[in-house]
């Protein structure tokens, strides 16, 4: 059978799945909603540092007065105004620990601030000046977060409190004084310019994953769905070779993938503030090796889930560990050694790498030729394999 | 050329250790409309999907419009038109949408596809529902465009495997008489499933009878009738609501009827012997005022020979075989035992 009639089978093929697609006011919409809904909730579940303002904290400023000095107001009054600069804080007045501790549990405030009764008197007597900090420990992650921020705060107040000792108690400059206090200096500087955040890193994961989910799960739902049908024996039973339309569902498949490739992409720059260091073209070229490296693992699983139930329970179960262990979500480096192990076996581990370098780091193709070797391997390996399966499967 | 259209040699099909197809042998001759007559579970699905190259066969090997299926299935495609129990069709796409895409998919080029789309839709008067979608249609008017979408390619041989399953008895008129025309219009060979008598009665040239994967009969559809009846005897019901001694009489001792038999006061049930057996009768009853108001030709009919033949009556073979659910109808109405 010619290649150009194969090609021409598959294109209707397509053209046929694309306009079927196209009525679906449903499928339409989950499109665009889909690659949305993935960037927002990955917003949500990892809040990133600036994502963090106008948290309720509850302030308890106990302190005593001595000789009519109170260094617990002017501590809370500098605190105010750091806040003023950063708004993290929404705080109000509480009355003392216990009073904190039921605000918390009501849902109330998110932590807590108290100066103690003696933090003017201890100061002055030479002693260090305690401050307690409270968190809501039922919600780690932001317990974790406030807790680094408000004794960050602190700390700053009390290094800037340290340098005015310094130069009026022994007359070290004020240009000195960080010097004396803090010999070490340390400077975080990316290789790429601006700060980096989160979306940066999840958004070319998540571009992976959409179009590795299009293809692993579309592509064996389409056909088992078209078995199930009934529509497929059409198909079949005309003079058309197996592989226009295979080809055709996969051409199908990877448009709409790509599309939402795409989308996110858009979604990352436009409202995430994701900027692209490297070259579009490269990412482009990214996605189509993608698609390539993950349609023979579609067919595979195409031909031995004989029912669209099937279909979806196999998918499910190599697509989970597939999300989580690939580094889309976190980071690979920071897992256990065996389960760093386990990921480099995934495709999708190197197709994520890959496009975090180029999306992120701006790199060019040598630095990805591992990424992309692993890709094109991996998909030639699969296809192999998967060819051969489903055409068997396809006439049981 | 053969006049031979289909060839089945002991064809067979194993699914696991069951025998689903078992050693079929069978010919359709070219232009017949050739039936498959059996219960529910009979195999006659797998039957026609082994010879649309659908399935491969187990055992035994056929030959449609003169290849191979199994070593030039791509030949065999390019000579069929498949109609399945669950139809072919893109419920999304409108009705020339759907019969485009077939049509591309024989390489038809599009300005004779055009034409011959708007062709077919004439034929099942569908004309103006040709750019509506599927999901549109009542189940009947989807089978319309079902039926000719496997006419795109202007088979020489079309399979039908339960056409008329879970429609109206409108639509299920109107399909048969599709049927009919198509085979006598474009001199189309069709062989066609079907579970119902009446419907391979009506329809067929010649008719196999398929049972737990084996034909146990096979003939025309008098022909089978009359191996039931061992003659060309005829019994039939007259309802005469005049009738007395003197009409009874008369009828008795006409030459070409072998036994009268009174039920009631207005029913009388006759045998006869004979081509021209029931012509003769009439006359007689006219000739002696007779009105006559019904008359039922209570000749066996198909149930008889498969009841005759398997030794069970037609029926879901239950343990077996699961009702194939056809997509936007009720399952195939069950043959009504025959009304006494
Ligand atoms: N793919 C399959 N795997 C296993 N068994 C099958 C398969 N297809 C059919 N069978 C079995 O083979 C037998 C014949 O099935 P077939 O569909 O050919 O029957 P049929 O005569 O068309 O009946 P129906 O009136 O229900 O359509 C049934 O018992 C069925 O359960
Ligand atoms: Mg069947």
């Amino acid at each position: 059978m010619g290649l150009r009639r194969v090609v021409r089978h598959s294109a209707w093929i397509c053209w046929k799945d694309l306009l079927e697609f196209s009525r679906s006011k449903l499928r339409m919409v989950m499109l665009v909603l889909m690659p949305l809904f993935m960037m927002m909730m990955v917003g949500f579940i990892f809040p990133t540092g600036d994502s963090i303002s106008q948290q309720p904290i509850a302030l308890a400023n106990q302190d005593l007065a001595v000789n009519g000095t109170s260094l617990g107001d002017s501590f809370v009054a500098q605190l105010e105004a750091v806040n003023e600069q950063t708004g993290m804080m929404d705080l109000s007045d509480a009355v003392g620990f216990d009073d904190i501790k039921s605000k918390i549990q009501d849902g109330e405030v998110m932590g807590g601030i108290i100066v103690p009764s003696t933090f003017t008197s201890d100061i002055l007597a030479g002693r260090q000046g305690n401050i307690t900090v409270l968190t809501d420990q039922s919600n780690p992650q932001m317990s974790a977060t406030m807790q680094s921020v408000l004794t960050q705060v602190i700390e700053q107040m009390g290094f800037l409190m340290a340098e005015q000792n310094l130069n009026q108690t022994y007359g070290v400059s004020l240009e000195q004084a960080p010097a004396v206090l803090k010999p070490y200096n340390v400077e975080l500087k990316g290789i790429v310019p601006g700060d980096p955040n989160y979306f940066e890193f999840v958004a070319p994961g998540i571009m992976a994953m959409v179009v590795m989910m299009s293809l692993m799960t579309g592509l064996p739902h389409a056909i088992s769905y078209e078995k199930d049908m009934g529509t497929l024996d059409g198909m079949l039973a005309a003079p058309t070779s197996r592989w226009a339309i295979i080809l055709g569902k996969v051409m199908a498949q990877s448009s709409t993938g790509l599309i939402q490739g795409f989308i996110i992409l858009l979604l990352s720059v436009l409202l995430f503030g994701v900027s692209i260091q490297g070259s579009i073209l490269l990412v482009l070229l990214l996605i189509i090796l993608t698609v390539f490296s993950f349609v023979g693992l579609g067919i595979l699983i195409t031909s031995f889930a004989d029912k669209e139930e099937t279909a979806t329970m196999v998918m499910m179960t190599l697509m989970f560990p597939m999300m989580f262990l690939s580094g889309v979500f976190f980071p690979i480096q920071q897992m256990p050694s065996f389960m760093q192990t386990l990921a480099s076996f995934l495709p999708l581990t190197y197709a994520a790498d890959a496009l975090r370098k180029v999306m992120v780091l701006g790199a060019g193709t040598e630095a990805i030729l591992t990424d992309v070797l692993v890709l094109a391997v991996f998909g030639s390996v699969l296809l192999a394999v998967a060819v051969p399966m489903f055409k068997k499967a396809m006439s049981r | 050329m053969s006049d031979v259209a289909i060839t089945a040699t002991r064809l067979t099909k194993k699914f696991g250790d069951f025998t689903a197809v078992d050693h079929i042998s069978f010919n359709v001759e070219k232009g017949e409309i050739f039936g498959l007559l059996g219960p529910n579970g009979a195999g006659k699905s797998t039957v026609i999907r082994m010879l649309s190259t659908l399935s491969t066969s187990t055992e035994g090997s056929a030959t449609v419009a003169g290849f191979d299926v199994r070593k030039e299935a791509a030949k065999v495609r390019e000579h069929i038109g498949l109609v399945s129990e669950k139809m072919i069709m893109y419920d999304e796409l409108t009705a020339r949408e759907n019969l485009t895409l077939f049509g591309k998919l024989y390489d038809i080029p599009s300005d004779v596809l055009e034409k011959r789309i708007g062709k077919l839709l004439d034929f099942v008067r569908m004309q103006q529902w040709a750019d509506h979608r599927i999901d549109t249609f009542s189940t009947g008017m989807k089978q319309r465009i079902n039926v000719i979408r496997a006419l795109v390619n202007q088979p020489e041989i079309l399979f039908l495997d339960e056409p008329t399953l879970g429609l109206d008895p409108q639509s299920t008129a109107e399909v048969r008489e599709l049927v009919r025309r198509i085979n006598i219009e474009n001199r189309t060979t069709i062989i066609l499933t079907t579970h119902m008598m009446t419907e391979a009665d009506m329809l067929c040239d010649r008719i196999g009878i398929i049972d737990r994967g084996k034909i146990v009969a096979m003939d025309t559809p008098a022909g089978l009738k009359r191996s039931v009846s061992g003659s060309d005897a005829a019994l039939f019901e007259f309802e005469i609501p005049n009738l007395d001694s003197n009409i009874l009489s008369s009828v008795k001792s006409t030459g070409s009827v072998s036994s009268v038999v009174q039920d009631d006061p207005t029913h009388i049930k006759v045998s006869s012997v004979g081509d021209d057996s029931f012509d003769i009768l009439v006359d007689v009853l006219r000739k002696n005022g007779a009105q006559i108001r019904t008359v039922r030709n209570l000749e066996p009919t198909l149930e008889d020979v498969f009841l005759k033949i398997t030794g069970h009556e037609v029926r879901d073979e239950v343990a077996k075989a699961p009702v194939p659910q056809r997509r936007g109808g009720p399952p195939g109405m069950r043959p009504k035992k025959r009304v006494r």
